[in-house]
């Protein structure tokens, strides 16, 4: 099914306006007889230069836009993609099994892995009950059962981001989501077995690294990952909703600024765009990564995986900053 | 001067700031009760009549916290800058840099407490809410790889509004990483962690190494939590229940283990270092 006509991002109506037109001229040509190929080809070709233009130069709200786009692959859509064979696991053996982060075990070609990640809706009904995607202290609770599980079986984890940020409500606190999160930073910067995080959609601040901590960070082209959302940078550092365009800019995450910066290592392509115009492309591109990255990782000893992972942490950013000593 | 000494001098400076408001009496936040600023001093800037807590500055937290002079301040390799070109982040580097008297929301070193060597940090909630961003962040991550190295329990005092600088993007998040993975490695490899929570201590701070040492003390009435009450609010669009993040709140849900005044903290902290001696 073709999601676009579900959804449409602003800075997408001239495209979908262009594609309605072609398509009303091609059933003048089935219907009446008339023939306008010659108006059709050229509205065509306008069509391909103009998703040129507005996808080959997207800015950083728009990013945002496309990594939150409601059509999106999700990561229960991707494992399934992903694996030759899957099994979802369920609960944190302490209170309940947050819908908002899923976790199982996978098999592709040879390898097995662990794989977690933050679960958004597919539709408001399952939206709500996965929170959108915003996790409780029990899903992080729940994916350090799973990366446990992982360590005692020698098993690479795989880790697919998607969320708004961790859920700020009261139960959540009471709980201790701060602690919840605190917790996996220390379990995954210790893990005896590689980490691959992959940011699939929106990357939320405390609550994306609660289980976004690895050996090798990678982002989807159109995904994004920051601090704070920019309607809430914009909100606290200028009190102006007009200015979320400028804050998406001045935070600098998307993929592109995040590789500049050295805080990821690479960035997994996605259809022109955007990964819900095809579903199947995106989720062969981030296999292929994956296999790639376990193939550099599967060798490497335990102790200079932990060292490197502390060395990478603690090298980030600091070429930016005045060295004086 | 030696180093150790201009340190001193700045301390005391920074102190004397703090000891001598404008006039002689200082309004409570709290109760609205008018204190004489000497005995309010004498208190520790605790309101006498409602024990209200007032805010003070990390230099004057190592002075009542530590035995007499016996603070070493390590020396910083790195300096704030602005890494993403944020705007207007220099500027506000600089007015925290002049209203604290710090460099930055971070101060570390050792220090005796009880004639017993420890690591310490404290972070500022004055200087930029305390946020962590790459210099805070390599702060703490250099006083906890000093503490395992040199075999010394580690003391964190915490004030931190927000937790993340936002004006170092990501960079501020990778910093919640980092320290946690110094703090993961010096806890395995047997190190003592007493993180002390005053108000306010949040988000990324809170979800790193705040909430995370062996031993957990808070001040009484901080606020404490993930997420802000304001954000909580917004979300869920019920009023929040009285007390709800502060100290009281979290020793009742098992998530520190003691909340105490400030003019206990210190004997409280040797007390424990006693206990738990190697
Ligand atoms: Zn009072």
């Amino acid at each position: 099914m073709d999601q676009r006509n579900r959804y449409t991002l602003d800075f997408e109506k001239p495209l979908i306006e262009l594609e309605n037109k072609i398509q009303e001229l091609m059933g003048l040509t089935e219907k009446e007889g008339i023939d306008v190929k010659e108006e059709i080809k050229h509205l065509e070709m306008r069509l391909k230069n103009l998703e040129q233009k507005i996808f080959l130069n997207l800015t950083p709200w728009q990013r945002v836009q496309l990594a939150r786009h409601p059509a999106r692959p999700k990561t229960l859509t991707l494992i399934d993609l992903i694996f030759d064979e899957w099994l979802e696991l369920h609960g944190d053996r302490l209170f309940s099994d947050d819908q908002a982060i899923v976790t199982g075990l996978g098999k592709m070609n040879e390898h097995r892995v662990v794989w977690m990640g933050h679960q958004k809706g597919e539709s408001i009904k399952e939206n709500l009950s996965r929170n959108f995607g915003m996790a409780h202290p029990e899903g992080y609770r729940k994916a350090k059962r799973l990366m446990n599980l992982a360590e005692k079986c020698s098993l690479p984890v795989v880790s697919f981001i998607d969320t708004p940020g961790a859920y700020p409500g009261i139960e959540a606190e009471q709980r201790g989501q701060a602690e919840a999160i605190a917790a996996n930073l220390e379990k995954m910067s210790q893990l005896k077995v590689p980490i691959i995080v992959i940011i699939i959609g929106e990357g939320g601040s405390g609550g994306a690294l609660g289980i976004g901590v690895g050996d090798k960070l990678l982002m989807l082209e159109n995904a994004v990952y920051s601090v704070i959302s920019p309607e809430g940078c914009a909100a606290i550092l200028w009190d102006d909703q007009n200015k979320i365009e400028e804050a998406a800019s001045a935070l600098k995450l998307t993929a592109n600024d995040l590789l500049k910066l050295d805080i990821i290592d690479g960035i997994i392509p996605e259809p022109q765009g955007g990964a819900q115009r095809d579903v199947g492309k995106t989720a062969n591109n981030i296999k292929k990564a994956i296999l790639r990255e376990l193939e550099a990782l599967r060798t490497m000893p335990v102790e200079e995986l932990i060292l490197r992972r502390k060395i990478g942490y603690r090298q980030m950013g600091k070429t930016r900053g005045e060295e004086n000593g | 001067m030696g180093w150790l000494e201009k340190t001193y001098n700045r301390i005391k400076k920074v102190k004397k700031k703090i000891d001598v408001p404008d006039g002689l009496w200082t309004k409570c936040a709290n109760c609205s009760e008018i204190v004489y600023n000497k005995t309010l001093d004498e208190n520790l800037r605790v309101c006498p009549k409602c024990n209200y807590h007032f805010y003070i500055g990390a230099c004057y937290r190592i002075d009542i916290t530590l035995d007499k002079d016996s603070f070493f301040q390590y020396n910083s390799t790195f300096n704030s800058s602005n890494p993403l070109n944020f705007p207007e982040y220099e500027e506000k580097l600089k007015k925290a840099e002049k209203s604290t008297n710090l460099d930055e929301a971070a101060l570390i070193g050792e220090g005796k407490i009880g004639g017993r060597e420890v690591a310490i940090t404290v972070t500022d909630f004055g200087f930029m809410g305390g946020s962590m961003g790459l210099v805070v962040g390599e702060r703490i991550a250099t006083v906890v790889d000093k503490a395992l190295e040199k075999h010394l329990p580690l003391i964190i005092i915490s004030g931190s509004g927000g937790g993340a600088r936002m004006q170092e993007g990501v960079l501020s998040l990778m910093q919640m990483a980092k320290v946690s993975a110094s703090l993961a490695e010096f806890k395995t490899k047997g190190g003592l962690y007493i993180s002390v929570l005053t108000h306010p201590t949040m988000g990324g701070a809170m979800a790193s190494f705040a909430s995370r040492g062996d031993i957990i003390i808070a001040e009484p009435g901080a606020l404490l939590g993930f997420a802000g009450p304001r954000v909580i609010k917004q979300t869920i669009k019920q009023q929040i229940p009285k007390g709800f993040q502060r100290s009281e709140s979290l020793l009742k849900h098992g998530m520190i283990d003691l909340v105490v005044d400030r003019n206990n903290i210190r004997s409280t902290l040797i007390k424990i270092l006693d206990f738990l001696k190697k």
